[in-house]
């Protein structure tokens, strides 16, 4: 398959990530859609890493990977913190910063 | 074959996704991230890069979406109502904005002039994408990014334990635990000022048993 297809999956998982993103209101839910845009970004890496014939790419997509894995955990760190706090677990509802 | 593959694998991907942001259940939504999560590896796998793959089914769609299950668990994944507060209006703008992002990065990538982009990629080097190779860049290339991907690791961990531990304060049991010097100095009921005033709680009176019950005749 030529490279091009994977860049263009890799742009619509991307899409689909950030769209949801903007519609779903739970923390959770975000985080995985996080989580679908840094796989995608990770897709697009291997791909390149794929064109050039060199495994510097994969490297990349390694650490990204490494990126993520801490994102969750603090982001579910957080979310447990506001479970304790009898915080309601929605975005909308987060409004002590004003937001 | 490869073709085959890749468009099983690529539409796995997209319907996890799409699973991902349609599916009302938080849990529903966390299986379906691993489903695209495979399906990713797939795709790995048809970019020859197997390390990768592995990396990404045994740590992506096997530990973190543990770790995600065990808090959907805990918090308990109620059902959201799906349609945003504020009526349809924002759900039409961000479907608006993810189409207008997939037309920007088609036209960023793939008119981009790159002309191996139309090809099948260059021959791979030799040992392409197998652990061998990744752990020699690692550990000579790429030595930098390794040693501050294991210090990200290690903050983070200690973030999320300061975060998710217990707030507000010792419970009455532990508070019972914890001694002052002035125990052991003199002993507790004896009458000093300290107790009078209350500062030094003298010591639990032992409470009289209560008298055995006369049986009824």
């Amino acid at each position: 398959m030529a490279i091009g297809w994977y860049l263009a999956v890799s742009a619509l998982i991307f899409a689909i990530g950030a769209g949801g993103v903007l519609t779903r209101r739970s923390p959770l839910v975000i985080l995985l859609c996080l989580e679908l845009m840094l796989n995608a970004a990770n897709l697009a890496l291997i791909a390149f890493s794929r064109m050039h014939g060199n495994s510097d790419g994969q490297i990349f997509a390694i650490i990204v990977m490494v990126v993520a894995a801490c994102e969750v955990t603090v982001g579910l760190g957080l979310i447990v913190a506001m479970y304790r706090r009898r915080v309601p677990i929605n975005v909308d509802g987060l409004r002590e910063l004003q937001g | 074959m490869a073709e085959v593959l890749f468009f099983i694998a690529g539409i796995g991907a997209v319907a996890g996704a799409i699973g991902v942001i349609a599916l009302r259940n938080p849990f529903y939504s966390v299986l379906a991230l691993v489903c695209h999560l495979v399906s990713l590896a797939m795709l790995f796998l048809l970019l020859r890069a197997e390390f990768v793959a592995a990396a990404q089914v045994v740590v992506y769609a096997g530990a973190v979406m543990v770790l995600y299950v065990f808090v959907v668990a805990y918090v308990g994944g109620q059902d959201e109502p799906l349609g945003p507060r504020a009526g349809g209006g924002l759900r039409v703008v961000a479907v608006l904005f993810g189409a207008v992002l997939f037309v920007e990065l088609c036209i960023a990538t793939l008119g981009s002039g790159l002309k191996a982009i139309g090809s099948d990629g260059a021959p791979p080097e030799a040992g392409f994408g197998s652990p061998e190779r990744i752990g020699e860049l690692l550990l000579t290339k790429f030595l930098l990014p390794f040693e501050v991907a294991s210090f990200l690791l290690l903050i983070a961990a200690v973030g999320a334990v300061t975060l998710a531990r217990r707030r507000g304060g010792l419970t009455a049991a532990e508070d019972q635990a914890r001694y002052s010097a002035m125990e052991f100095l003199r002993p507790a009921d004896t009458g000093t000022m300290a107790e009078g005033v209350g500062d030094r709680s003298p010591a639990p009176l032992v409470e009289p048993r209560p008298a055995p019950r006369e049986e009824l005749r």
